[in-house]
């Protein structure tokens, strides 16, 4: 999920092209919210603003789309995404003890990108995958059956 | 349309053809013929079945599922004549199907039924003529040639099918209220926003079975009156989005979705929507708000979405599950499904289990089999042969119900009674080493995190909550607290809009309810009797078993452990942060929790 920051001018173009693929109708806000969060790493400002020129509706409106939803994200994270089960099945298995040790590790709370962009450290709802929890996704990798010792393992996967 | 009795499907896999696949089917259909079965067995292609370079020609014959390998031209006769005159397994050329390695789908218990898994790590879900070789898209089209819309109502409310998503609604008396309505366009949605935390199924049979889903739509479509429909999958399963996407391209491919369906004059189509990650989507009309692409807010009920749903339209919403046994009830009958389940609940249910239990994940078992059976006879009792403690039903809000209720039946009635739900079918097994506090401050952390923030009650009253049980997990418990809870718990209840406001109180409820005690313990002695709660707590080294090894000291990250080599060690509790390492690590077992 490494991105690098895109110019002002791309954005637009990016923007623009996502609107003419999916069309300007009210519905397809949430998908193309989506392609956004995916190529620039989240919903910046002048994606907002091309957005609203494009589709003809409110930044507020969009704004409020943007941050209602979990997996859309206004701020920019970190190169490496990790997105933490905090369900109960996670939970109850052993969950929270890797939890500990993972903010330990990278020295962030829930929510938090760490200062050389590196990580950002997300929870997530169940990803329904609980047969082998605690369970943790980088990027789009997932880790199941995941014990506090592998933790520093896990990340050291990651440039 | 024909039915047949078998289906063969021929591998005509790149290096099955180089191996002859192509005559080997030529001259199965000629003995197909001369035998005069052509009218009762299908011969099919499909993709690989067994290991081409080993197995090849190979065939597979559904629906006994028996796979014939390393086959020429000269056993067909003898095959024919065996396995579909005489109906024996030709055993010198059957191979036996290699179980198949799936940590969440155990081979069917003896108290399982499958009906909705029937196809589950059976068939290949991309692959729509495997669905097809099994009965699929038979019931489409007897529904399409056959029925008036009216007698699919009838025979699904005969069936007694009720909505699998946990709310229990007779699923023939909604499609029944959607046709009833007027609308310039009408609507079929199916609710695949499984969000509940620990809930699986639904994702298994997206990923699985996708046609059982399309299909249950399309005849759902037909007798509510629909013309477009859309699947809405949450992001977090982007497998099934994608298994979602194929099955309804094929589908399309296959005349069975679009204009003209089977060449009859009902059109119907297909899309799935992508949610991005906001649990209360789940709730029907949040779902349709964000189908509509805004923030998946919940509004007040009537006009219920049948009447005016997507885009003010009358729209009919079901679950995966649903609508996945709708076809079997069409080609088996109403009869057959009622002969399944229990009282009001017909028909089979599946669960997925998690937690302290041997045997996780997805079972399916008919409505009215107990608690008790599921937990010891489908998933084989707890673990480490611990002692049972409660059993958390139909996810974050569903209520945590203790040993005394292990002979409650599964069934809608019968759990709402008892204080829980059964959801969308989630089970989480709790052993004896679980605190109910903060079990149940940890279902409240979820359900504040995921209120949506409409409703006053949920948005504060889950927060309040929360604080409370935090309070208590802390030992800073006060005796009015209990009954502060139990009072927030009926204020955000009674007052919220949605499903989720007015079940996010169970987990606190049901707990005071039944491990009350616990919060007394916490509360008056600032104990937690599971020794869970970090500050209640303290880590001590047993004198006499502890060998002064040193082991614990070196390891502890705080430095909290001092003694001499061979002299019993002793931990300082005001620097001891409780993280358990020196248990864990400790090979004689000194280190106790009080």
């Amino acid at each position: 999920m490494s991105v690098e920051v895109k110019e002002r001018q791309d954005v637009r173009k990016i923007v623009r092209n996502l609107v003419q693929k999916k069309g300007h109708e009210k519905a397809e806000l949430i998908p193309i919210l989506h392609e956004i969060n995916k190529t620039l790493g989240y919903i910046s400002d002048d994606a907002i603003q091309e957005l609203s020129k494009g589709m003809n509706i409110p930044t507020s409106h969009i704004y409020s789309v943007a941050t209602f939803y979990r997996m859309l994200s206004t701020e920019p994270r970190g190169r490496h995404v990790i997105q933490f089960c905090e369900s109960a099945p996670c939970h109850v298995v052993g969950g929270r003890l890797v939890w500990q040790k993972l903010t330990q590790e990278l020295g962030l709370s829930k929510g938090e990108t760490s200062d050389d962009n590196k990580w950002t450290l997300l929870t997530t709802s169940c990803l329904g995958v609980c047969g082998v929890g605690p369970v943790m996704v980088i990027d789009n990798d997932i880790y199941g059956n995941v014990t506090p010792d592998q933790v520093p393992e896990i990340l050291s996967n990651y440039e | 349309m024909a039915y047949f009795r078998s289906h063969v499907l021929v591998s005509v896999d790149p290096e099955c053809v180089k191996k002859g696949a192509y005559d080997l089917m030529d001259t199965l259909q000629d003995e197909l013929v001369k035998q005069g079965l052509v009218d009762e067995i299908q011969v099919l292609e499909t993709s690989r079945i067994g290991d081409p370079t080993t197995d090849g020609p190979d065939l597979m014959v559904y629906p006994e599922a028996v796979h014939y390998t390393n086959l020429s031209v000269d056993d067909i006769p003898f095959l024919v004549e065996e396995h579909f005159l005489k109906g024996r397994v030709a055993q010198q050329y059957a191979q036996e199907i290699k179980a198949l390695s799936d940590e969440e789908l155990n081979a069917p218990k003896t108290k399982e039924v499958r009906v909705v898994l029937k196809n589950i790590g059976v068939i290949d879900p991309l692959n729509i003529e495997e669905y097809i070789a099994r009965d699929g898209y038979l019931g489409l089209g007897k529904v399409l040639t056959e029925m008036a819309p009216e007698e699919v109502i009838q025979l699904v409310l005969d069936s007694g099918l009720r909505g699998r998503g946990g709310a229990g609604f007779p699923t023939g008396l909604k499609w029944k209220f959607i046709r009833g309505y007027e609308g310039d366009q009408k609507f079929m949605i199916c609710n695949a926003d499984e969000g509940d935390p620990g809930a699986f199924a639904n994702r298994r049979v997206l990923e699985g079975d996708p046609h059982a889903v399309v299909e249950g739509m399309i005849i759902g479509a037909y007798a509510a009156g629909a013309t477009h429909g859309y699947i809405y999958c949450r992001a977090e399963y982007p497998i099934a989005v994608r298994t979602m996407r194929t099955a309804i391209e094929q589908a399309r491919n296959f005349g069975l979705l679009g204009e003209n369906i089977l060449g009859t004059d009902f059109s119907f189509d297909l899309e799935v929507r992508m949610g991005a990650g906001a649990f209360v989507c789940g709730e029907e009309t949040a779902l349709m708000a964000s189908i509509e692409g805004q923030r998946g807010e919940p509004r007040p009920r009537p006009p219920f979405p049948a009447q005016k749903g997507l885009w003010a339209q009358p729209t009919n919403i079901n679950n995966v599950e649903t609508y996945a046994n709708v076809p079997q009830i069409i080609l088996k009958g109403a009869e057959w499904f009622a002969s399944m389940g229990y009282e009001k609940s017909k028909g089979t249910k599946t669960f997925s289990m998690t937690g302290d239990v041997k045997n996780t994940g997805l079972i399916e078992v008919p409505f009215g089999i107990t608690l008790r059976e599921i937990i010891y006879d489908v998933g084989g009792g707890i673990k480490d042969d611990k002692k049972f403690k409660a059993v958390q039903t139909g996810g974050p809000m569903g209520g945590c119900l203790p040993e005394s209720y292990l002979d409650l039946p599964m069934d809608y009635e019968a759990l709402a009674k008892a204080g829980s739900i059964l959801g969308s079918g989630g089970l989480v097994v709790m052993d004896e080493d679980t605190c109910m506090v903060d079990i149940a401050r940890f279902f409240m952390e979820f359900t504040q995190d995921e209120s949506c923030g409409k409703c006053t009650p949920c948005r504060v009253g889950t927060r309040r909550i929360l604080e409370i049980l935090t309070r208590i997990c802390e030992g800073k418990g006060k005796p009015e607290d209990i009954d502060t809870l139990r009072n927030l718990c009926d204020q955000i209840s009674e007052n919220s809009l949605c499903g989720l406001g007015k079940g996010a109180p169970n987990p606190v409820k049901s707990t005071l309810k039944h491990f009350l005690n616990e919060y007394e313990a916490h509360i008056y002695e600032k104990r937690c009797p599971a020794k869970v709660c970090k500050s209640l707590i303290r880590f001590e080294i047993m004198d006499g078993v502890c060998t002064g090894c040193t082991l614990c000291a070196r390891n502890c990250p705080v430095n909290a452990i001092s003694g001499e080599r061979g002299q019993t060690h002793v931990i300082d509790p005001d620097i001891c942060i409780k993280c358990g390492i020196c248990k864990q690590l400790c090979p004689y077992d000194a280190i106790e929790i009080k």
